[in-house]
């Protein structure tokens, strides 16, 4: 697994489909992840990670070298993702504008499941989390995971979503705005134990 | 200041606040105002709960069973295109892996898979105070230690500067700095919160900078590094944290790493 991304690209562009095998097993997880938050199943996460790999070698020699790889291989992602969704719910963009938060387009997100050692979240808490995200349109839901997750600029999802930066920012804004709305009532300050014991920076 | 909007909140919990003054307004406004602060807080969880949501967990091996699905459909050879390699190249860090098997590693002492004693007997809650404050301590010296290169890279900074090694490691402590955040969300730890959340954007923007720097774009980053005084305050919630440490040192030993 030694190379950076880039030497693999040059590698593979050369005719070594080792050298992309490498990619794939590099960045594999982290594209299940970003495919499973947007489309809320595992299912179509894995077509949309076999699509992107698929899609990312045909435009290989189109990889820009002032983005990483992993931020190029993230757009290519979102786009399948965006694109797997539609497909599935041609009407999902309708929602982009102002639809009412629990319509009835909105789908609910199945239930996570797991491990209860790693569950960070009460089960109830995950459930909201899930259908908050669900709610979003997937336009909202790929400008907020890219902002929030990926950390890219608001140019950078604008590219990557064919969007101008005033409709980027604004869907990051909606999408957080009705994160917010959702969730908020479930996420009031518990200090536990810990907290209570730890403490406070100031003494 | 007037109260900031929803809008101008959530433009500054994602560094978009494009001018240094609104940004300190608003800074100076959170810290005098009450409700907007609560109000930032609760943005803050929410986010939080948003991160913490729990993905499916692909193992180690996913990569390579990808790899035998699509590999038969790789009939068409990627075709090598000069002109786009004759440009100046950006040789990126590998960090995104590193920062996941990181994450995952940090994880793992945070939220240990319990073994079937220990699920019989939980670690204390002051071992486990102990364990994190170990790993944000030591997490903060690393995110100094970067800050601090890039702040002093000036006087190598003739005909440009190479920042690749400093980015990998801004790439691998944003993945930790996330995980910290969300573990001081929960246990309401908002000074700590508030310092890693604006080191992570401070992270991110390192991680995105371009890997080769001229040295004006090395100074818009300093600058941007010291206009927010980050540096500082990692270095005061650092020595705070060794402190709280220290403390929890003394009520119990030190639990596993």
């Amino acid at each position: 697994m030694d190379g950076s991304d880039a030497e693999r690209v040059a590698q593979a562009l050369a005719g070594d489909r080792d050298a992309f095998r490498v990619l794939v097993e590099r960045h594999s997880r982290s594209i299940f992840r970003l495919a499973y938050r947007m489309t809320g199943n595992e299912h179509d996460a894995e077509e949309v990670v076999q699509e992107t790999f698929l899609k990312a070698y045909r435009r290989l020699s189109r990889f820009e070298s002032r983005s990483n790889f992993g931020t190029w291989l993230y757009r290519i992602g979102v786009n399948c993702s965006l694109d797997l969704m539609r497909k599935r719910r041609p009407d999902s963009e309708r929602r982009d504008s102002d639809a009412p938060e629990g319509s009835e387009a909105v789908r609910e997100l199945p239930s996570p499941d797991p491990a209860p050692d790693r569950l960070l979240l009460s089960a109830e808490l995950g459930r909201q989390v899930a259908k908050a995200l669900g709610a979003l349109s997937p336009t909202e839901r790929a400008a907020f995971l890219l902002r929030h997750f990926e950390g890219q600029s608001i140019e950078e999802i604008g590219q990557a979503l064919g969007l101008r930066a005033s409709a980027t920012k604004n869907s990051v804004f909606r999408a957080v705005q009705k994160l917010r709305l959702a969730l908020e009532p479930f996420v009031q300050v518990k200090p536990n134990v810990a907290a209570s014991r730890a403490p406070s920076p100031n003494q | 200041m007037t109260h900031p909007s929803e809008e101008q909140l959530i433009a500054y919990r994602y560094g978009d606040v494009s001018e240094t003054q609104e940004r300190a307004a608003i800074d100076r406004h959170l810290a005098s105002c009450d409700a907007c602060r609560t109000s930032y807080e609760a943005l803050q969880r929410v986010l939080a709960a948003v991160e913490a949501a729990p993905v499916p967990e692909r193992d180690a091996s996913y990569g390579s069973r990808v790899w035998q699905r699509i590999s038969p459909q790789l009939d068409q050879r990627a075709r090598f295109d000069w002109r786009a390699w004759l440009v100046p190249r950006r040789w990126v860090a590998v960090g995104a892996m590193a920062a996941l098997v990181f994450a995952a590693f940090l994880a793992g002492r945070f939220w240990p898979r319990p073994t079937q004693q220990e699920s019989a007997r939980p670690i204390p809650v002051e071992v486990r105070e102990r364990i994190l404050l170990v790993a944000v301590g030591d997490h903060l010296d690393r995110a100094q230690m970067v800050l601090v290169e890039l702040v002093n890279a000036e006087g190598q900074a003739k005909g440009g500067v190479n920042i690749s090694a400093e980015q990998q490691r801004a790439q691998d402590l944003v993945e930790a700095n996330r995980l910290y955040r969300q573990t001081a969300t929960r246990t309401g730890d908002s000074t700590l919160v508030n310092v890693l959340d604006e080191l992570e954007r401070v992270l991110v923007e390192i991680a995105h900078s371009p890997a080769q720097l001229s040295s004006a774009q090395l100074n818009e980053i300093q600058q941007r590094i010291e206009a927010r005084g980050i540096l500082f305050k990692v270095r005061v919630i650092g020595s705070q944290v060794r402190e709280r440490e220290k403390s929890a040192g003394q009520i119990a030993p030190r639990g596993r790493s």
